[in-house]
């Protein structure tokens, strides 16, 4: 065992932070848009910037150089992915879902062309896919979904209706799960579509997620057609392929690196706040909620570390992803809530006020963080996956 | 970064799994927990036969030279089954401590007496107050002709019952620094003037109290400096809590794969009761406790291994495992159901380690203390 970095990979990591320190843009340090809050100014800037980072290589470090990746190695991505997440970089869903679900099927179930048509552009920053996998009546319950892409001459034809788009309104396509033979069982029949957004037929409606900005879509499909071609994968395999694809997803490994940005904020704000004469940080319970935050985030921490350690050991984590993403998840949450606790009234000042602390940072966490640990399969089904993968437990 | 265990690692932890298995049955800690002693020799002379003893003592010392890390890998077996026995006492706070602290001539009389498996020790720190501070330690230890003569309280003296000697932390100076002044001695545990009384615990471990009446000691038996004995107090302290957190990892592994069997055995509404979601989602919150538990317990006991300041991950690990244990050891008891309320039933025997692993060496809000200490707090 060694929980030591090597000095190649530290060195990456200034590297890292160094770039970051230069190039995260100052317009989108002063908006500061948390998770869940981009409005069309900080989308513009991140796109920039995405394209930055593309060109380093560093958007898809993990493609092979053919597509524009580096073909970095799994504990590089890690620091990169923690740099990333501490420097509150403008990287977010979207890049996950593009880089790190989409990519990566594109690579495995993908034609040739589809390959050289996609991936590129992918690890350059230059397209944005959104996931179209939800629907009003399928969500935990995925394979329910009843969007159905009929085979009509050298085109499929969409019909129905998926929720929960994130970006939808910016992305340029749609990661699409249909319904493709109406006569085989619920997991025999789904295939997945590359479907461009501007597409007539396509409509797209705005949901306002919980604090107060447009994230999500519902994305209407009306006799939408598109050429053969964009089928990804074979036709009525696509629910195996997804399943696949939910194992890449890696976006929680920089997790913690994040979360531990916000406990050092707190710990210095209960440093320079008074209160009722005594520095807050004299306050034992104040002492006792900070201290229980970075135990739970190192063991969040470790548990993301598992995951990168596993991938590069040529592992196949899939409980473990589970497990650190549910753990990280409720680590980010109570941190929320504890520093709810620790700021009092200050913490629910958003940040219009001359009397916000920490840019408001707890009042909008505490209001971002209840979407994690819901998306991406709820923490309840991850818990499943642990019980039924993991320990063995059986399904009936 | 390397998360696995070498090779050798895992033989060592493969050899100690078949062991125990095969040579600690629960039906013999059921008879040593409510044995007067809590040990058999028997099993203490195998696992010397193994090496365990020594295992982390210089092989000039009688041992093999061994890691920090490959010991906790040990106490995890150790903690999966059970072993009950003064191995903790002995090796982790005695021998480290001889071997951290402790001059040429105690090495070796000491380390490889115990190597063989010939001594057995004991850590006296605690006293009435039952925390671990320095300011707690009252007993004082005062210089006349040559020799030291204790007087005080200690209690909750682990295995102090069958140990051969005492380290005894006194009080040699009163300052106002309370961390300094405190000496540590090693004391013949039968000599005249300390007295032994087991004490009636809840995880029917062999506490003690050991009170000291008069006791006298060569000025030799002094570990480490005179009067500047706390750091090295509280490096064992942070040493043992790591190793405690190793032994209680193996202990909530043992839960949870208890409780796991059962629920995919018992039948209750014509299905196992591992196929009901609540039963799950117990499940799959202890195997995230226990494997989280797990990795901060191993990065903790590298860096006291490697020697890399440790106050820090020390106190994390303590901090996490003493609640984690005790909620997957309660997870489990709530799977069981009645049958695990019983006597008969192996589930309370690892529930009350649970309980005495929390406490010991300080409790999480002791712990979280010192990681609010480390933020600067």
């Amino acid at each position: 065992m060694d929980f030591r970095f090597s000095e190649d990979e530290e060195a990456f990591r200034r590297e890292v932070r160094q770039w970051l320190e230069q190039d995260i843009p100052q317009r989108w340090i002063e908006l500061d848009p948390g998770i869940w809050e981009e409005t069309e100014e900080s989308w513009a800037l991140a796109r920039e910037f995405q394209r930055k980072l593309g060109r380093k290589g560093w958007l898809a470090p993990a493609y092979p150089s053919e597509y524009g990746g580096l073909e970095l190695s799994h504990m590089k991505r890690l620091v990169l992915a923690e740099e990333l997440a501490y420097s509150r970089s403008p990287i977010s869903i979207e890049v996950e879902i593009t880089v790190n679900w989409v990519g990566p099927s594109i690579m495995l179930f993908g034609t040739e062309r589809q390959k050289k048509e996609y991936l590129t552009r992918i690890a350059s920053g230059d397209i944005i896919f959104c996931l179209g996998y939800s629907e009003p009546n399928a969500g935990s319950d995925l394979a329910s979904l009843q969007t159905r892409a009929t085979e009509v001459g050298d085109e499929y034809v969409i019909n129905g209706q998926k929720t929960w788009c994130s970006y939808g309104h910016l992305a340029d396509y749609c990661w699409l799960a249909a319904r493709t033979d109406p006569d085989a069982s619920r997991h025999e029949d789904i295939s997945i579509f590359v479907v461009p957004m501007k597409t007539p037929g396509i409509t797209v409606r705005p949901l306002i997620n919980i604090l107060n900005r447009h994230s999500f879509n519902e994305v209407f499909f009306d006799d939408v057609h598109i050429p053969k071609e964009n089928l990804v994968g074979q036709k009525n395999n696509g629910w195996y392929q997804l399943v696949i694809a939910l194992d890449f997803e890696r976006s929680s490994i920089g997790y913690a690196a994040g979360n531990q940005r916000i406990i050092e904020e707190l710990v210095k704000y209960v440093k320079d706040t008074t209160r009722n004469g005594e520095a807050l940080a004299n306050d034992p319970l104040v002492k006792n909620e900070l201290a229980q935050l970075v135990v739970e985030n190192e063991v969040a921490r470790m548990m993301a570390y598992r995951i990168a350690w596993m991938f590069s050991k040529g592992l196949h984590p899939s409980y473990e992803s589970s497990m650190s993403m549910v753990f990280v998840s409720e680590v980010m949450r109570r941190t929320a809530n504890a520093g709810m606790r620790i700021l009092g009234h200050y913490g629910e000042l958003d940040r219009d006020s001359k009397w916000s602390v920490m840019n408001a940072r707890i009042m909008r966490m505490c209001l971002s963080s209840l979407s994690i640990g819901v998306g991406g399969g709820s923490n309840e089904i991850q818990r499943n996956i642990i019980a039924m993968r993991g320990l063995g437990l059986p399904r009936k | 970064m390397d998360l696995g265990l070498s090779e050798e690692q895992e033989m060592l932890r493969k050899s100690a799994r078949d062991f125990l298995r095969r040579e600690c049955p629960k039906q013999l800690v059921r008879q040593l927990d409510e044995s007067e002693k809590g040990y058999s020799p028997e099993l203490w002379r195998k696992m010397t036969d193994l090496g365990w003893m020594g295992l982390v003592f210089p092989e000039k010392y009688g041992g093999s030279g061994h890691s920090f890390l490959d010991l906790a890998i040990l106490l995890e077996e150790m903690g999966y089954d059970l072993v009950p026995g003064p191995f903790f006492s002995t090796v982790v706070l005695g021998g480290l401590t001889i071997l951290a602290a402790g001059n040429e001539e105690q090495k070796t009389e000491f380390l490889p007496k115990i190597a063989r498996g010939e001594m057995i020790l004991c850590f006296a720190l605690t006293e009435p107050t039952a925390s671990y501070d320095a300011a707690s330690v009252k007993t004082r230890a005062i210089a006349r002709d040559g020799e030291y003569v204790i007087n005080g309280t200690k209690l909750f003296v682990l295995n102090a019952n069958v140990a051969d000697y005492i380290l005894c932390v006194a009080r040699t100076k009163e300052t106002r620094d309370p961390e300094d002044g405190i000496t540590v001695f090693l004391v013949g545990a039968r000599s005249p003037g300390v007295r032994c009384t087991l004490l009636k615990t809840l995880a029917r471990d062999k506490q003690c109290e050991v009170i000291f009446e008069n006791a006298t000691v060569s000025e030799r038996s002094v570990v480490g400096r005179k009067d500047e004995g706390w750091p090295m107090v509280k490096d064992i302290l942070q040493k043992a809590a790591v190793a405690k957190c190793a032994e209680m990892v193996g202990g909530a592994q043992a839960s949870l794969d208890m409780a796991v069997n059962y629920a995919k055995e018992r039948v209750q509404f014509g299905r196992p009761i591992g196929s009901f979601q609540a039963i799950q989602h117990y499940c799959a919150n202890m195997a995230m406790d226990v494997s989280g538990s797990r990795f901060i317990t191993y990065k903790a006991a590298w860096k006291v291994g490697e020697g890399l300041p440790s106050a820090l991950d020390a106190a994390i690990a303590k901090a996490w495992v003493s609640e984690a244990y005790g909620r997957v050891a309660l997870s489990a008891h709530q799977i069981f159901g009645a049958i695990g309320f019983t006597m008969d039933h192996d589930l309370h025997l690892y529930y009350r380690q649970a309980k005495a692993g929390e406490i010991i060496f300080g409790g999480a809000d002791f712990h979280r203390a010192v990681v609010a200490h480390e933020l600067g707090l």
